[in-house]
């Protein structure tokens, strides 16, 4: 039944993520508890919400790391079914950055980035490395690219991870907490990134506990509480006039803390 | 580099050795009592050994026998026949060493000391002493030329390693096809070679032949697929359920009862065989300890990057599992070296079990302690090497990652 599904849904605009009550539980635990949302080309969606809420699930069943137990998850035209070529399909489509970086430790920063286009899309060394040089002096690292990621601060190292990730040029860039882990004095140069990527057009869904990078960067706040969402908006409707409790108690928790 | 900048005065050895005793040995004054003791104990015992080696002991038994701790009962009119299978490693250990290391001159000197050494002392033929020097050229050669192509060698180097395996089974055995015509005219049986030879083609075999079992065995342990899983959990559990003893007598013996009787497996691949199972199963924990330190985020950052599990595991996972578990494998192919000994059991005649037909000859009653200290030093010395070897290779590894 999937063979007739692989690419439905396309001609109803220029949505590119498509979730209809996508649900996921582990053991007796539901994460997600039926979420229905698109997410346009170009947009910049920011999800917020406690911890524990279901968000950083959320985007893990987007490219398929966390398996969804029902509902469907339509990416750029391809369901997300069990079958293994839809997934890496997606996955070439989608990157993503990780709260703990994820860097690979017994490789140079150079042969990070370049390994995915290499062995995944084929591309020649010489063509890989040009493109990670251009990345690596997009984030402002260049003169790092012939460390290792065990010699480099942890900003310096979650901006390789996007290098990285976008090295394999995907339509679609997640960002799951990606200033959580680092020092207060890191997390302004990654944003900074983040900002010109979204400058620059990219599809964006961004889990973060940053409001003001939110407030300015996002086309669109979800705000998700125990599993659902709760509320999603723009961020002026967001910020100043939020209509759940909910949404009020958190606000006023982490903007007054 | 920065003591050489340092400009303080050297002080005269006497003075160094003084500081370093009082350091080491004498402060505080419960150390200096221990030194009393322990001194002369360790000087009587060292006093007694070296005076049995020089003196007292008899190596003539060693001496005699050369040949046999070397290559067991080969015939000797075969003999180049080793000599030309020593000549294809060393010239490969040569090539290597130069395509990795360049010009380095550590190694071809010590090999080319050790030849002369060798050659001089050593209680061989004339000509057995101009082969040796034969094969020392041959290590210098084949590193000029390894250093001359470079890097440019490297794929065909690891080829021709692989290559040579074969070619030493044709040269020392004439294995074959059995239609094919023999390739020598002298047929030599497999129970024919033996001594340090038979040790090391063991082991070497062992060693390379169980490696990617092993890997496999413990991807598969960690499967999701369940017959994967399930095959690999029973062949790990049951083969380290057993001695190796007994998967010997299972190759040697239980295996030819259940081939058809006119398949019959070379002694000494029944011997190989098992011993490669065995050490694949215990390669196998050893490399899931090694997989299961590795992150979660590293699997799912390669995942996130699109690659396969095949990808995954090739690039990601086993480079940094197996870096983990180079001195848990070591020990292992240390172990393996060692237990080589056993397939005394099924009639294959390895160094130990020369030893101990060299020492049940009548005219070398009573010299067992001559002959079991000669061939524990080539034990250790081989032992000593791969432990070496591996805190090196640990070394270099370290170093290009901080």
């Amino acid at each position: 039944m999937t063979q007739q599904q692989s690419h439905p849904q396309t001609a109803n605009g220029d949505d590119i993520i498509i979730m209809e009550n996508v649900k996921k539980r582990f053991g007796d635990f539901w994460a997600l508890k039926g979420i229905t949302t698109r997410v346009k080309r170009q947009e910049v969606v920011v999800i917020i919400g406690p911890s524990g809420s279901g968000k950083s699930t959320l985007i893990r069943c987007i490219n398929h790391l966390e398996k969804h137990d029902e509902g469907r998850i339509i990416v750029d035209g391809i369901e997300l079914s069990h079958d293994v070529r839809n997934i890496e399909a997606i996955r070439r489509e989608v990157g993503m950055v990780f709260q703990q970086f994820n860097l690979f430790p017994h490789m140079t920063v150079l042969d990070n980035i370049t390994l995915a286009p290499r062995i995944v899309r084929k591309w020649p060394r010489e063509k890989a490395e040009k493109l990670a040089m251009e990345l690596l002096d997009r984030v402002g690292i260049a003169d790092q690219a012939h460390k290792y990621p065990g010699q480099l601060s942890g900003g310096q190292q979650q901006r390789v991870a996007i290098a990285r990730a976008l090295a394999m040029q995907p339509k679609i860039m997640l960002f799951d907490e990606p200033t959580s882990a680092l020092d207060p004095e890191m997390i302004k140069e990654v944003l900074d990134v983040m900002r010109e990527l979204a400058r620059s057009g990219m599809t964006m869904v961004v889990v973060t506990h940053e409001m003001g990078f939110a407030r300015e960067v996002a086309d669109r706040i979800i705000f998700m509480d125990a599993g659902q969402i709760v509320e999603e908006g723009t961020p002026e409707h967001f910020f100043t006039n939020p209509r759940h409790e909910r949404t009020k108690l958190f606000l006023s928790q982490i903007l007054h803390h | 580099m920065t003591t050489t900048t340092q400009t303080h005065t050297t002080p005269s050895l006497i003075t160094s050795i003084w500081h370093w005793l009082r350091d080491n040995l004498l402060t505080p004054w419960y150390n200096a009592l221990i030194t009393i003791i322990v001194t002369p104990i360790v000087a009587f015992v060292l006093y007694r050994i070296l005076a049995w080696i020089f003196f007292a002991a008899e190596w003539d038994v060693v001496k005699q026998n050369l040949r046999l701790f070397m290559v067991g009962p080969y015939p000797q009119e075969e003999l180049w026949r080793s000599w030309v299978t020593l000549g294809i490693v060393v010239l490969l250990s040569g090539l290597s060493w130069g395509a990795w290391r360049g010009r380095e001159w550590t190694a071809p000197i010590s090999v080319v000391v050790l030849g002369i050494l060798g050659a001089l002392f050593l209680p061989i033929t004339a000509a057995s002493k101009i082969n040796l020097l034969i094969m020392a050229a041959i290590f210098v050669g084949g590193q000029f030329l390894g250093a001359w192509k470079g890097e440019h060698l490297r794929k065909y180097v690891v080829w021709l390693w692989v290559l040579s395996f074969f070619i030493v089974l044709i040269i020392l055995w004439d294995v074959r096809p059995s239609s094919t015509p023999p390739f020598f005219e002298a047929n030599i049986p497999s129970g024919q070679v033996g001594g340090l030879t038979l040790t090391i083609l063991l082991a070497v075999i062992g060693i390379v032949a169980s490696f990617p079992i092993g890997v496999l065995l413990a991807l598969g342990r960690r499967s999701s697929l369940p017959v994967v899983k399930t095959f690999s959990i029973l062949y790990i559990e049951i083969i380290r359920g057993v001695p190796l003893v007994t998967v010997l007598w299972t190759a040697s013996l239980l295996l030819p009862l259940f081939l058809p009787s006119d398949i019959r497996v070379d002694k000494f691949i029944r011997a190989v065989t098992g011993i490669t199972l065995f050490s694949a199963a215990y390669l196998a924990e050893n490399v899931r300890g090694g997989l299961q330190a590795i992150p979660k985020g590293q699997y799912e950052a390669a995942q996130a990057l699109g690659l396969n599990y095949r990808q995954m595991m090739q690039y990601i996972i086993l480079p940094q599992a197996l870096r983990i578990v180079i001195p848990a494998l070591v020990g292992q192919f240390i172990a393996l070296f060692k237990d080589t000994t056993l397939v005394l059991i099924v009639g294959l005649l390895e160094l130990l079990a020369i030893a101990r037909s060299v020492i049940s000859q009548p005219e070398f009653i009573g010299l067992q302690r001559e002959v079991f200290v000669f061939i524990a030093l080539i034990y250790w010395v081989f032992s000593y090497s791969m432990s070496y070897t591996s805190r090196r290779i640990e070394e270099r590894l370290n170093v290009s990652r901080r």
